[in-house]
C-alpha cells in the first residue's frame, strides 16, 4: 500500500500529513493493534495506518465484546435485566442501574420516593469519583507512568467499593437500583461512611493533582494532542466530559434537571481546548462539584421510604408503548430505550452507550498524530468495552 | 418545544406531498413520533437539523426494531338485512390477514443549543426480505455512522448513502442478522452443568438416548 | 505437600523423613529433591500475559494493586507479550468473535504454561450463556487448569486461585506418565484455532481437549 492508494482524508489535519509526506512517496505501514494490546483498554482494535510515525488512517474494529446484551434483555423479564445493566460499563454499575431504572419509570409512569432520589445523586456521584479517578489513573499508565497514579486511584477505588459493598453485597456488580426505588435502605453507620470518604476526597485530589496536573512531562504529552473541534463532537453525538472539554455546555444534570438535582447548587465546568489535557482536566473538576453535590446531598438527605409501596417488582407488565430516559452517566448520556407490548418482557430494549458514539471520531482526533499519542487519546476518550460492543 | 402534530404540519407545508406519519404513543412517557417517507428524507432531517425553531443538532440514538409478519384476525360488525323484511341482524364476520412486517430505524433526535427534545423519527422498510433499504442519515449526523453499521450488522438494514457499511459486531462472513426476531441461534449446547428452563430444553437434544437402567448408572458415574 | 517422587536413586532407595530433614536444616543443611526446587521455583514466579477480557479483567488489575498485592504470591509481573509469559488468566466472557484470538495468545505461550478460566463466563458463558455470540466455556478450545468462580471473583478469589495452581504445580512430579506437558514429548499441546464461519465458529470445539461429559442421571419420581 503506498500514499496514493489512500482516499483523500476528510480532516483538515490528516490532509495536511498527506501534503507534507506526498513528496517522499514513502510506503504506507498497515499497524493492527489490539485486540490484544495492553493500552486499548480491553478487547478493542484498532487498524491505523501509518506514513512514517504519522497516523494518516485509523479504523476501529468492534465486537470483540459483543455478548448480545440487547438481545438477552428482550428475552428476560425487566426486572432480570437490571442485573444485566451492572456488566455494561462494569465501572459503573451504579449509573447504569439508574438509567435504566429511568427508562423504565418512564414508560411505566412510575414516582420516586425523595429518599431514594437522594440516595440516587449519593450513589452516582459516588461512581463519577470512581470512574473519573481510574481514568486519570489509566490515562496516566498510558502516557507511560507505570503504576503510581494507577495504583493510588484504586486505592481510593477501593474505599467506595468498600461502601458499595456495604450497601448492595457486591464489590462492582451492585444491582441496586429498581424501578421506583432503591432495594435496601442504607444504615446511618453506612452514611457516616460516605461522609467520612467524601471528606477525605478533597484532600485525595490534591495530592494527585499535585503530583500530575502540573507535571511538566504530562503537559507536553497530552496539550494539544487530540485537538477536537465543538461542532464536530456535537455533530458525531459525543456526550460526557468529552464533549464538555470542547467547550459545549451540555451536561443532562443540567438540561433535563432529572431527580433532585435541580436542588444543588454546583457548576459544569468547562474546556476550551478539546484536547487530551483539557479531557484529563475536566475529569479533575468534575470530581471536585461531585464532592460538593455529594456534601449537599448527605446534608440534606431526608427520611422516609426507599421504594415506591405501590411499585409491583415480580409480574412487572407496563402497558404497551415506548420510552427513551437517559442520565448524565461518568461517560457520557447513558440512554435506555424501551418498546413495550404489553408483556413481561420488553419488546425491544436499546442500550444508547456513550463510549461507542463517543468513538466515532477517535479517527478524526488521532488523524497527525504518532503512535504514541493514539493510545493517550483514546485513554483520554474514556471507553469501557463492555458497553462500546455490548 | 412544538407537538409532533405541530411539527408534521409545518414539514407538509415546508415539503408539500411528503410522506408523514404521526405515531402516537400510549404510554406515560408521551414521546410520539413521526415515520417519515423515503423520498425526501434526507432533507426532512437536513432541514430539522438547520431549522432554527428545532435545531436539532444531535442524534442521539440510532435503534432498528424489528416486527415480523403477523396474522391479525378482524372481527368486523356487518349489518345483514333480513330476507324476510325483519329488523337488520348485526353479524360478526372474523377475518385474517397477513399484516406484512417490515423492518424500522428509530431515530432519537435532540437539540444541544436549545436544549429540547427529542424529536423521533421513524424510517420503515417495505418488507422484512428483498425491500429492505432505507435512506442513510450519516450525511446529516454523523453520530449515525457507527450506529447505522450496527443496525445493518443486527438487522440486516441496507442504508442507502452510508459512506462504510460493513458489519460492525458480527464477523465478516457471517450470514444471519441476530437481532432479528426469527434468528436461530447455532446449537452449541453440548453439555450444560446445571440447565434449567430453556436451556434445558436445548441441552436435553444432545443428550444420549436412554439406555437400560444398569447402563445409565454406569454413565452418571463415569 | 506431596510425597517426593521415587526418583532412581541406587545409592540410597530410603527417602529422608519431613524430621530427618528439620533435623539437618537445623545443623544448617538443606537437602531437598531436584523435583521439589524445580517445581517451587516453578511455583513462585508465575508471570501472567497482560491481558483483560472483560469485568473481570478489572478485578484482576485490583488483584495487582497496593491492597490485594499479587506480588506476595510472585506474580506481578504482567507480561504485555505471550512469549514472556506463564500463565494465560481468561478474564471474562470469550465472544466466539474473540475466541481465535484467545487461542492463538495461548498458542504463542511457551511451555510450561498454565491456564486459570476467571468467572462464570470464561467457565461456562456465565450470564451471557443464551448469546449467540457467546462461547459457552473457554476449556471447549484449551486445556484450563484452575477454574474460579464469581461474576466477577472478588480479588482474593483470584489470588486462591493462584495459590491452588501452585499447589497442583508442586504435587507434579517430574519424569514418568503423569509429567506435565512441556516435559513428555508425545503431547502436542498446540490447539487448533476455529474460522469463523457463516453462522458458527468450525469448528465449535477441540474435541481432543475437551468433549462432553455423560450427562448427570437424575433419580426422577416414579
Amino acid at each position: 500500500m503506498s500514499v496514493s492508494d489512500l482516499t483523500p482524508l476528510s480532516s483538515p489535519a490528516g490532509a495536511q500529513v498527506r501534503a507534507v509526506h506526498d513528496e517522499f512517496h514513502g510506503d504506507l505501514l498497515e499497524v493492527s493493534m489490539g485486540p490484544h494490546h495492553p493500552s486499548t483498554h480491553g478487547v478493542f482494535r484498532m487498524i491505523v495506518t501509518l506514513d512514517g510515525e504519522t497516523i494518516v488512517k485509523l479504523k476501529p474494529v468492534f465486537g470483540y465484546l459483543h455478548r448480545n446484551h440487547e438481545k438477552l434483555g428482550e428475552n428476560t423479564t425487566y426486572l432480570a435485566s437490571m442485573p444485566y445493566t451492572d456488566r455494561l460499563d462494569y465501572l459503573n454499575s451504579m449509573t447504569n442501574n439508574w438509567a435504566y431504572a429511568v427508562a423504565v419509570e418512564k414508560l411505566a409512569g412510575l414516582a420516586v420516593p425523595e429518599r431514594a432520589e437522594y440516595v440516587r445523586v449519593i450513589l452516582a456521584e459516588m461512581t463519577r469519583l470512581l470512574n473519573h479517578t481510574c481514568l486519570a489513573g489509566f490515562l496516566m499508565q498510558d502516557c507511560g507512568c507505570m503504576g503510581t497514579p494507577l495504583m493510588y486511584a484504586f486505592r481510593e477505588r477501593e474505599k467506595i467499593l468498600d461502601l458499595f459493598e456495604a450497601l448492595s453485597g457486591s464489590r462492582m456488580m451492585c444491582n441496586y437500583q429498581r424501578f421506583g426505588g432503591c432495594r435496601v435502605d442504607p444504615s446511618p453507620e453506612w452514611i457516616a461512611g460516605v461522609r467520612q470518604l467524601v471528606e477525605a476526597y478533597g484532600p485525595f485530589l490534591d495530592e494527585f493533582e499535585a503530583l500530575l496536573s502540573g507535571n511538566e512531562i504530562i503537559m507536553a504529552r497530552t496539550q494539544g494532542v487530540g485537538r477536537l473541534a465543538p461542532e464536530l463532537a456535537v455533530s458525531a453525538g459525543v456526550t460526557g466530559p468529552v464533549l464538555r472539554a470542547t467547550g459545549v455546555a451540555h451536561d443532562l444534570r443540567k438540561v433535563d434537571a432529572y431527580g433532585v438535582y435541580p436542588k444543588f447548587d454546583f457548576r459544569v465546568p468547562l474546556g476550551d481546548h478539546g484536547d487530551t489535557y483539557d479531557r484529563y482536566m475536566i475529569r479533575i473538576l468534575e470530581m471536585r462539584e461531585s464532592i460538593s453535590i455529594l456534601r449537599q446531598a448527605l446534608a440534606a438527605l431526608p427520611g422516609g421510604p426507599i421504594m415506591d409501596p405501590k411499585a409491583k417488582l415480580r409480574g412487572f407488565r407496563p402497558k404497551a408503548g415506548e420510552a427513551y430516559g437517559r442520565i448524565e452517566g461518568p461517560k457520557g448520556e447513558i440512554g435506555f430505550y424501551l418498546i413495550s407490548d404489553g408483556g413481561p418482557n420488553p419488546y425491544r430494549y436499546r442500550v444508547r452507550p456513550p463510549s461507542f458514539i463517543n468513538l466515532t471520531i477517535l479517527e478524526d482526533m488521532c488523524l497527525g498524530h504518532t503512535v504514541a499519542d493514539a493510545v493517550i487519546i483514546l485513554g483520554s476518550v474514556d471507553i469501557v468495552l463492555g458497553e462500546v460492543d455490548r | 418545544m412544538e407537538t409532533v402534530e405541530q411539527l408534521r404540519d409545518r414539514l407538509l407545508a415546508r415539503f408539500p406531498g411528503a410522506a408523514l406519519t404521526v405515531v402516537t404513543n400510549p404510554s406515560p412517557s408521551a414521546q410520539h413520533s413521526l415515520v417519515i417517507g423515503h423520498a425526501q428524507a434526507v432533507e426532512i432531517a437536513t432541514f430539522l437539523r438547520d431549522d432554527p425553531a428545532l435545531r436539532l443538532d444531535q442524534c442521539s440514538n440510532v435503534t432498528g426494531v424489528d416486527w415480523p409478519d403477523k396474522e391479525v384476525t378482524e372481527t368486523t360488525k356487518v349489518t345483514v338485512p333480513d330476507p324476510a323484511g325483519g329488523p337488520a341482524k348485526v353479524v360478526a364476520q372474523t377475518s385474517k390477514r397477513l399484516e406484512p412486517g417490515y423492518l424500522e430505524v428509530v431515530y432519537h433526535l435532540y437539540s444541544i443549543s436549545l436544549r429540547h427534545g427529542p424529536v423521533i423519527l421513524r424510517l420503515r422498510t417495505g418488507n422484512r426480505t428483498d425491500q429492505v433499504s432505507v435512506p442513510s442519515l450519516t450525511p446529516v449526523w454523523r453520530s449515525c455512522e457507527f450506529q447505522e453499521r450496527e443496525v445493518y450488522d443486527l438487522y440486516g438494514v441496507q442504508f442507502t448513502g452510508h459512506p462504510d457499511l460493513r458489519r460492525i459486531l458480527m464477523w465478516d462472513g457471517f450470514q444471519d442478522h441476530p437481532m432479528r426476531r426469527d434468528y436461530v441461534e447455532p446449537d452449541d449446547y453440548q453439555w450444560e452443568p446445571t440447565p434449567h428452563g430453556e436451556v434445558m430444553a436445548k441441552a436435553k437434544q444432545h443428550y444420549p438416548a436412554a439406555p437400560a437402567a444398569p447402563a445409565a448408572k454406569e454413565g452418571g458415574a463415569a | 505437600m506431596s510425597e517426593p517422587a521415587p526418583t532412581p536413586a541406587p545409592a540410597n532407595p530410603a527417602p529422608l523423613t519431613d524430621a530427618e530433614r528439620d533435623e539437618l536444616r537445623r545443623h544448617g543443611i538443606l537437602l531437598t529433591s531436584l523435583q521439589e526446587i524445580y517445581n517451587w521455583g516453578r511455583s513462585r514466579s508465575i508471570w501472567p500475559l497482560n491481558f483483560g477480557l472483560a469485568c473481570c479483567a478489572i478485578e484482576m488489575i485490583a488483584a495487582s494493586m497496593a491492597r490485594f498485592d499479587i506480588s506476595r504470591f510472585g506474580s506481578e509481573v504482567f507480561r504485555p507479550s505471550p512469549r514472556q509469559a506463564d500463565l494465560l488468566i481468561v478474564s471474562g466472557t470469550v465472544t466466539k468473535k474473540m475466541a481465535p484470538q484467545v487461542i492463538r495468545l495461548w498458542n504463542q505461550m511457551p511451555e510450561p504454561k498454565y491456564c486459570i478460566a476467571m468467572g462464570a463466563c470464561a467457565i461456562s458463558g456465565g450470564p451471557f450463556k443464551q448469546g449467540y455470540n457467546v462461547l459457552k466455556g473457554i476449556d471447549r478450545f484449551i486445556p484450563v487448569d484452575i477454574y474460579i468462580p464469581g461474576c466477577p471473583p472478588r480479588p482474593e478469589a483470584l489470588l486462591n486461585g493462584l495459590v491452588q495452581l501452585q499447589a497442583k504445580i508442586q504435587g507434579q512430579p517430574i519424569a514418568g506418565p503423569d509429567a506435565p506437558r512441556h516435559l513428555r514429548d508425545d503431547i502436542n499441546c498446540d490447539c487448533p484455532v476455529p474460522e469463523f464461519g457463516a453462522h458458527d465458529l468450525e469448528p465449535s470445539q477441540n474435541p481432543t481437549v475437551w468433549q462432553p461429559p455423560a450427562p448427570l442421571v437424575r433419580t426422577e419420581k416414579a
